[in-house]
């Protein structure tokens, strides 16, 4: 197996009296898709918001290319090349789809002593890097509200791949998701990966988990249980893990097993 | 390139209407705006004078005012944010530069900086506290509203007993930075227009054989400028990428490292140097400054930027809307004095004017966003 790119060792997470993380060690390769899963109040979110510099661990340590980080803020996260898709806030509706794809990164052209937004080239790229994932616009100024979501998830990890992004953090992308959206935004995570960016996908659904899934991570109330290998674990096992044994069995038998 | 361009058409995607494409424009609902109330006018007022050089320099002027504040309102709203204090900024910025000139003869550009200093320092006030606490603009800047409007009453009282201080004219009287707020400019080119006829010449009195307009006032000037700084600070530079990202989705711009804050607070100062470009003019002009100058200008700014199509909600306007919401309001204003309409109607026709433009950005917002 490479080199892992980031490694959280031991990551604890406190918020007053309430334990959120207690002692969660997760690694991602490249290229490679890590599957977290969990129910809700698993501590997925809060765990990924450490690694991308939203939170700042209380015990534990991050290790990014093999060197200790220590993310003060979301922006030091960004440089280093983690980058975040969260679910509803990839992307304003309002703005056209090139200047949401160089938000934060627009380019810049000057003219003497001024610079200015270079909307020329913001929309060549917008437009060759949508083509290549396989969304057809009708130009680069078309507004990101006409867009689906899945369309949108796929605008925001393009733009996150296309700014170097090393590992791309995927926040339950396909929870809103019709099934043929999803399935576009699971192939996506497959292009994505093939780049040999580290992805890691948070999601409740196993199936979509099984999907694309290279390593599968547990949570369960702020512990992991492991991390399972692709092949060493059935779907069931990790439904059980998640919804954490003996509870699942009863549960199991009423719904048949289509949770 | 333009084969494999045409192959990935999706048969789905309809092709939009250039109607469907003008529509979306935040800037048409000042354009249709613009000329339903030329038509008017000059139909209705066409031999009254609204249109001869003093007619239109009256009306000019008044439009020029509502810019430069709807300016720094549209540029603010579209960062997602209100500034109810503008009007009391207005009369604050006029008291103290009168006080400092006046009342502590103090040299005239020094007043005028160090005002606009102080206001710019309550801009930057006032979007502090809206970051740090997660308050509504509205209801921060309902608060400042009234503390500046009290000030503005309460220091003239003290110090001179009056609300009105005068004198400010010729207190700045040669001072070259105070110069850039009042006057005109220009002024040889009126009065050859005047002496070859093109435009009229007083025939009696002290002024007799000068041009009726003896120039551009410089507060068209600062207008102009103004408007064309928002406009390409908004549609060609990164920061203006920024505002609209800001007003869109706060979070959703933080994410990707926008300094959302910074952003805001410094929308908050512009609007405040506005203002105080409002206020410095005026000041200028009159010659005087009194307590209750600047009334009501929060709102007449406001009702400016949404006539010109920016949504309440922030993320979307155009700063040339903005500016031609103002020439509405302008043109309207004197226009129904020249029409000969009882002026009390102009506040009907605001309200009548200002629900429209709400509804009809409501529906263009639905359709930007493909919202039901």
């Amino acid at each position: 197996m490479p080199q892992p790119i980031i490694e959280m060792h031991n990551i604890q997470k406190h918020f007053g009296s309430v334990i959120a993380l207690a002692g969660v060690s997760v690694n991602v390769v490249p290229g490679e898709c890590h599957c977290l899963l969990g129910d809700n109040g698993a501590g997925k979110s809060t765990f990924i918001k450490t690694m991308s510099g939203v939170h700042k661990p209380t015990s534990g340590d991050i290790m990014f290319e093999g060197q200790t980080m220590n993310f003060e803020r979301p922006r030091d996260a960004i440089a280093a090349g983690i980058a975040t898709v969260y679910q509803d806030l990839a992307m304003i509706p309002l703005m056209s789809v090139s200047r949401n794809f160089f938000m934060g990164n627009e380019p810049v052209r000057r003219i003497g002593p001024l610079r200015f937004f270079d909307h020329a080239h913001a929309a060549e790229v917008t437009m060759a890097e949508m083509r290549k994932m396989g969304i057809n616009l009708r130009g680069p100024d078309q507004a990101v509200g006409t867009l689906s979501g899945g369309e949108r998830q796929t605008v925001a990890i393009a733009r996150a791949v296309h700014f170097g992004a090393k590992v791309l953090i995927l926040d339950e992308p396909t929870s809103a998701l019709g099934v043929r959206q999803t399935s576009n935004v699971l192939a996506t995570i497959d292009k994505v990966r093939k780049k040999g960016v580290g992805v890691v996908f948070i999601t409740h659904n196993v199936r979509h988990a099984m999907a694309v899934g290279d390593r599968f991570t547990v949570l369960n109330r702020g512990k992991t249980l492991g991390t399972a290998q692709r092949g060493e674990v059935t779907a069931e096992e990790l439904q059980d893990m998640m919804a954490g044994g003996q509870e699942l069995a009863t549960l199991e038998g009423s719904l048949g097993g289509t949770v | 390139m333009s084969a494999s361009q045409a192959d990935a058409t999706d048969e789905r995607v309809k092709e939009m209407s250039a109607i469907r494409r003008w529509l979306i424009r935040p800037e048409l609902g000042g354009i249709v705006g613009t000329l339903a109330v030329f038509t008017f006018f000059i139909l209705f007022a066409g031999d009254s004078g609204m249109f001869n050089m003093q007619g239109v320099m009256n009306w000019g002027v008044v439009s020029a005012q509502f810019m430069i504040i709807a300016v720094g309102a549209c540029t603010l709203m579209i960062a997602g944010e209100f500034d109810l204090s503008v009007g009391s900024m207005i009369g604050f910025a006029g008291m103290m530069i009168a006080i400092f000139l006046v009342v502590l003869g103090w040299p005239a550009w020094l007043s005028i900086i160090l005002t606009f200093v102080m206001c710019m320092g309550v801009g930057a006030l006032n979007g502090f506290i809206v970051i740090k606490t997660g308050l509504p603009s509205f209801i921060v800047t309902l608060a400042s509203l009234f503390i500046l409007r009290g000030f503005t009453i309460y220091l003239p009282q003290t110090i001179e007993s009056k609300t009105i201080i005068g004198g400010i004219r010729d207190a700045a009287e040669g001072d070259w930075f105070a110069s850039l707020f009042g006057g005109t400019i220009g002024q040889g080119f009126f009065r050859w227009l005047g002496e070859n006829g093109f435009i009229g010449v007083f025939e009696r009195g002290t002024r007799a054989g000068e041009p009726v307009v003896d120039g551009i006032p410089m507060l068209m000037i600062w207008a102009v400028a103004l408007i064309i700084f928002g406009h390409v600070l908004l549609t060609k530079t990164k920061f203006g990428n920024w505002i609209f990202a800001s007003g869109g989705d706060a979070q959703a711009a933080r994410y990707v490292g926008v300094p959302v804050n910074r952003v805001k607070i410094l929308m908050f100062m512009f609007t405040a140097f506005c203002a105080c470009v409002f206020a410095t003019c005026q000041v200028m002009e009159f010659g005087s400054a009194g307590a209750d100058r600047g009334l009501l200008k929060e709102f007449e700014a406001i009702i400016a930027v949404v006539i010109g199509g920016a949504l309440l909600t922030g993320g979307y306007g155009s700063v040339i809307g903005a500016a031609l919401g103002a020439l509405i309001f302008g043109v309207v204003q004197q226009g129904l004095f020249f029409a000969g309409v009882e002026s009390s109607l102009f506040r009907v026709f605001l309200g009548v004017i200002l629900l429209m433009a709400v509804i009809l950005n409501t529906y263009i917002r639905r359709m930007i966003t493909g919202e039901r």
